[in-house]
C-alpha cells in the first residue's frame, strides 16, 4: 500500500514540476527569429535563415509554413514575443490586413520584396511542347466562357486543345494544379486566366461597372474533372507529368528548374518560361515575393536585424546569390538597392501609398 | 425410387454445393490476403529501393591549408568572419589546377557542398592549435554530385537537361580516379537537424522532438488513461451517467486527429499561451488523442480479470482499494501496457494535429529543453516530400524507413509484452 502511495504522490509531483516548468518558460523571452508564411517563398526563407544561424552567434530562425493568408493573420495578431517577427507572402499585404494589424497595434510594418517567381504551364520531357496564349488557357480552364452573343456566358464546351484553338494539337485538355488555398493558384488565376479573360471586350469593360462578375468569370475554375487539384506538393504534379504525356501542370519555376530533365514549361504568349524572360518581365505569368517584418522587434529579438540584413544581402539575393540557385528571380540592380536601403533604414509602410 | 428421399440422400445431394461453396470461399480469402501481401510488399521494396541510397554519402578528399593569412589576417582569430568558403575553394583549385576562368571556377566550387566550410569552422573552433597547418579531410560532395554517383542523375542526357554540366562531370571523374572520391555512410542524416542542403539534413531535431512528445504523453497519458479505466471499471456506479461517458469515450476514439490540434491551438496556445511549435504542446495534443485508446484498452485489461479473484480477496477482508492495487491491477497491467504503447505508436504516426499547433516549420537547431521549437518524425518526412531538391526524395524514404522501424519495435514490443505477461484463466 505505501509503495503505491509513493507512486502515486511521485506522478503527482512530476505533473505539478511540468506544470510549472512550463509556464515558467511560457513566460521567458525569445531568443530566435520567428518567421511564418506562404509556402512559396518558404524554400528560399530557409535557405537564409540556415546560413544566417551558421554564419553569426545567433540561433537559426524557425520558419512556418502555413500560406500567405494564415500567416499575415498571424502576423497581425499583435506585438510581442508570441507573435512572428515576419511573415513571408507570395502576394503584396492588403489594405484590409493592415487594418487588422494596426488594430491589433502592429502598425510600422516593413515591406521587404524579394524577387520574383514565374509560375510555369508544364508537360512531360516527351512531349510535345506547346505554345499557349493567356486566352487558350482561359478558355480551356475556366467554368464559364463568353457565348456568341455580347453578354452572353456558356458552360465551358471545350474537350481537345485543338477545340480552344485548331492551332493546339488534338490531346484532351487535363491539368493538374494547385488547390484554391494556394497563393500560386491565386497568382495564376490572376495573371494567367484573368490576362486571358480581359481579351474579350464586353468582361474587360465589366471590371469598372461590376467588379464582382468579372472576377467571378475571370477567376473560377471549371469543375468538371478537366482542372484537377493535385494538392499543395507540387513533387506530385512533377510525377503525374511524367506518368501522363497528355496532361499539363501548374507549379512555380524553381520545382522546373529542379527537375529539367522530366518536365519542360510551355511558351506562354510566345515566351518560354526561362530565367532570363521572367528576369527581364517578358514572360507574362509572374508575380513578386515579399516579405513583410515588424519594426517594433527590431532589436528586441536577437538576431532579427541581422537575419533581414542577411535576407536582403547581395550573396543571397543578388544575381549570383544562393538564392538564384534556388530558383528566386532577383530584381533589378537598382530595385535591389533601393529595396535594401529601406530595410537598413527600416523604412516603414506608408498606408498613403495604398 | 421413392418419392420421399431419406435425410441422408438430401444431405449427399447438397454436399457437392456445399464443397464448392466452401472452396469458393477459401479462395477469395487467400486471394485477399494475396493481395494485401502484394500491396505491402510493393510498398516495403520501393521505399527500400528509393531510400536505401540515401544511407550512403558521397565525400571528396580535400588538402586545406588552414592557413594564418586567411583565418587570421590581423592575428587574431575571429570564427564568425572568417573566410573558411576560401580555405576550400583555394584547396578545390589545388587539386584541380587545370580549372581556370571565372565562370568554370564558380562551377568548380558547387561540386563540394556549403558544409566543407562549417566543417572546417567546426575543426578550427575545436582544435585552435592546427591553425597554420594542412589537414587531409573528407568533405560532403554537393547534392548533385551525390546524384549523379549514385546514379540518379543521366550523365548521358543532353548537357541542358541536368543540373550538372559536362565539365562538372569531368572533374567529378578526375577525383574518383585520383582516388578522392568515396561513398560513405551518411553519418548526417542522424546527426544533425534539418538543413535546406540535402548532403547535411538529417533527422535528429525530428526525432529528438517526436521523443519529446511521446515522453510528454506517456508522463500524462498512462495515469490518467488507467486512473479513469480503473474508475470506470471498478468504482463507479452503473447508471445513465456511467453510460453516457463509455459512450463518449468510444466516440472520441474515433475522432478524426485534426480535431485534436484544433483544440490545442484553442486551448494550450491562445488560452493558456503557451510557445507555438513547442513538444511540450504536441506532447499534450497527442495526450488527448491516445488518452481515448489507453482508457478503452486498460477497461478491457481490468473486464479480463476473472471476478472470483476479486470475490476471493474481498472474501479474505480486502478493501476495494486493495483488491484493485494488488490483485487487479498487477493482473491487468500487460494489457494496460500494451494499449499504452498502441497508442503511443500511433501518436509518433500522427503529423494532422501538429499542423494546427505550429510544429509543421523549419528548424535547423536539435531541440534541448520540452519548450524549444521542434518538429516531428512524420511532419519532417511531409517536409522534405515537399522540397524541389531531388536528393530530398531519397532522404525522404530513408525518414520514412526509420519512422517504419520505431513502429515495428513499439509494437513488437507490444506483442511481446502480451505473449510473456498474458495469463490464461
Amino acid at each position: 500500500m505505501s509503495i503505491h502511495r509513493r507512486t502515486l504522490a511521485m506522478v503527482a509531483t512530476a505533473l505539478l514540476g511540468l506544470a510549472f516548468s512550463v509556464s515558467a518558460f511560457a513566460q521567458a523571452s525569445r531568443d530566435y527569429v520567428y518567421v511564418v508564411g506562404s509556402s512559396t517563398v518558404y524554400p528560399f526563407a530557409t535557405v537564409v535563415a540556415e546560413r544566417f544561424g551558421r554564419s553569426s552567434e545567433f540561433k537559426t530562425p524557425k520558419i512556418e509554413s502555413t500560406g500567405s493568408g494564415g500567416g499575415l493573420k498571424l502576423f497581425c495578431d499583435g506585438v510581442g514575443v508570441d507573435y512572428p517577427d515576419v511573415a513571408n507572402s507570395s502576394r503584396a499585404i492588403k489594405s484590409s490586413e493592415v487594418e487588422a494589424c494596426a488594430a491589433n497595434g502592429v502598425t510600422a510594418i516593413i515591406e521587404v520584396k524579394i524577387g520574383y517567381d514565374g509560375i510555369v504551364f508544364a508537360n512531360a520531357i516527351g512531349a510535345d511542347t506547346m505554345s499557349v496564349s493567356r486566352e487558350d488557357i482561359f478558355l480551356a480552364l475556366a467554368k464559364e466562357i463568353p457565348g456568341d452573343a455580347e453578354g452572353e456566358l456558356i458552360e465551358n464546351p471545350y474537350e481537345t486543345w485543338s477545340d480552344v484553338n485548331p492551332d493546339l494539337p488534338a490531346i484532351e485538355i487535363e491539368v493538374l494544379g494547385p488547390p484554391p488555398t494556394s497563393g500560386t493558384r491565386d497568382a495564376f488565376v490572376e495573371l494567367a486566366m484573368e490576362g486571358g479573360c480581359k481579351a474579350t471586350p464586353w468582361i474587360a469593360a465589366l471590371k469598372k461597372s461590376d467588379k464582382n462578375r468579372y472576377k467571378a468569370i475571370c477567376h473560377t475554375i471549371r469543375e468538371d474533372g478537366v482542372f484537377v487539384e493535385a494538392g499543395e506538393n507540387d513533387n506530385l504534379i512533377v510525377q503525374k507529368l511524367q506518368a501522363n504525356p497528355d496532361a499539363f501542370g501548374i507549379f512555380g519555376f524553381s520545382f522546373l528548374d529542379q527537375n529539367m530533365e522530366k518536365v519542360k514549361g510551355s511558351l506562354v504568349d510566345g515566351v518560354a518560361p526561362t530565367f532570363d524572360a521572367i528576369a527581364d518581365g517578358d514572360y507574362p505569368v509572374s508575380r513578386p515575393l515579399f516579405f513583410y517584418a515588424k519594426k517594433a522587434h527590431v532589436d528586441v529579438i536577437p538576431g532579427l536585424r541581422g537575419f533581414l540584413r542577411e535576407f536582403t544581402s547581395e550573396r543571397a539575393w543578388g544575381e549570383e546569390g544562393y538564392l538564384s540557385d534556388r530558383g528566386l528571380i532577383p530584381m533589378p540592380d537598382e530595385e535591389r538597392a533601393q529595396v535594401a536601403a529601406a530595410v537598413r533604414d527600416l523604412t516603414p509602410l506608408s498606408l498613403a501609398a495604398e | 425410387m421413392s418419392a420421399v428421399k431419406s435425410t441422408r440422400e438430401k444431405v449427399e445431394a447438397g454436399l457437392p454445393r456445399r464443397r464448392r461453396k466452401e472452396r469458393t470461399f477459401k479462395l477469395v480469402g487467400l486471394l485477399a490476403t494475396t493481395v494485401g501481401i502484394v500491396f505491402l510488399g510493393v510498398f516495403f521494396s520501393t521505399l527500400i529501393a528509393e531510400g536505401s541510397s540515401a544511407f550512403k554519402q558521397t565525400f571528396l578528399q580535400l588538402d586545406i591549408e588552414l592557413s594564418e593569412d586567411v583565418l587570421a589576417p590581423d592575428g587574431e582569430l575571429d570564427l564568425a568572419y572568417a573566410d573558411f568558403d576560401g580555405l576550400v575553394r583555394t584547396a578545390l583549385r589545388a587539386q584541380l589546377p587545370e580549372v581556370s576562368g571565372r565562370s568554370d571556377r564558380r562551377a568548380l566550387y558547387r561540386i563540394v557542398s556549403v558544409g566543407a566550410a562549417y566543417q572546417v569552422r567546426d575543426l578550427i573552433a575545436a582544435n585552435p592549435e592546427l591553425l597554420g597547418t594542412t589537414q587531409s579531410m573528407w568533405v560532403p560532395a554537393a547534392s548533385n554530385v551525390d546524384m549523379l554517383i549514385k546514379g540518379n542523375i543521366d550523365a548521358n542526357l543532353d548537357e541542358t537537361l541536368r543540373p550538372v554540366s559536362d565539365k562538372q562531370i569531368g572533374w567529378v571523374r578526375a577525383l574518383e580516379e585520383a582516388g578522392r572520391l568515396e561513398t560513405r555512410f551518411n553519418k548526417a542524416l542522424f546527426s544533425n537537424g534539418d538543413s535546406r542542403e540535402p548532403e547535411l539534413a538529417g533527422i535528429k531535431g525530428a526525432v529528438m522532438g517526436s521523443l519529446y512528445m511521446l515522453l510528454v504523453t506517456l508522463v500524462l497519458a498512462f495515469p490518467i488513461g488507467v486512473a479513469a479505466a480503473i474508475y470506470l471499471e471498478e468504482f463507479a456506479p452503473k447508471n445513465r451517467w456511467s453510460d453516457l461517458i463509455e459512450v463518449n469515450i468510444n466516440n472520441l476514439a474515433a475522432v478524426p486527429s485534426i480535431v485534436f490540434g484544433l483544440l490545442g491551438l484553442a486551448v494550450f496556445i491562445n488560452w493558456a499561451s503557451l510557445p507555438r511549435s513547442a513538444p511540450v504542446v504536441g506532447g499534450l495534443v497527442l495526450t488527448l488523442l491516445t488518452l481515448p485508446v489507453i482508457i478503452i484498452a486498460s477497461r478491457a485489461a481490468i473486464k479480463a480479470v476473472p471476478p472470483s479473484i476479486r470475490e476471493a480477496a474481498l472474501g479474505l477482508g480486502a478493501s476495494q482499494t486493495q483488491v484493485v492495487f494488488h490483485h487487479v491491477l498487477p493482473l491487468a497491467m500487460p494489457g494496460m501496457l500494451t494499449g499504452a504503447i498502441i497508442g503511443m505508436s500511433r501518436a509518433l504516426g500522427e503529423s494532422a494535429p501538429l499542423l494546427m499547433i505550429g510544429m509543421v516549420a523549419f528548424i535547423v537547431d536539435v531541440p534541448a529543453r520540452l519548450t524549444d521549437p521542434a518538429t516531428a518524425l512524420p511532419v519532417q518526412i511531409y517536409l522534405w516530400a515537399d522540397s524541389p531538391e531531388r536528393a530530398f526524395a531519397e532522404r525522404t524514404s530513408a525518414a520514412i524507413i526509420v519512422l517504419l522501424g520505431f513502429l515495428l519495435v513499439m509494437n513488437l514490443t507490444a506483442v511481446i509484452l502480451r505473449k510473456r505477461m498474458e495469463r490464461k484463466w
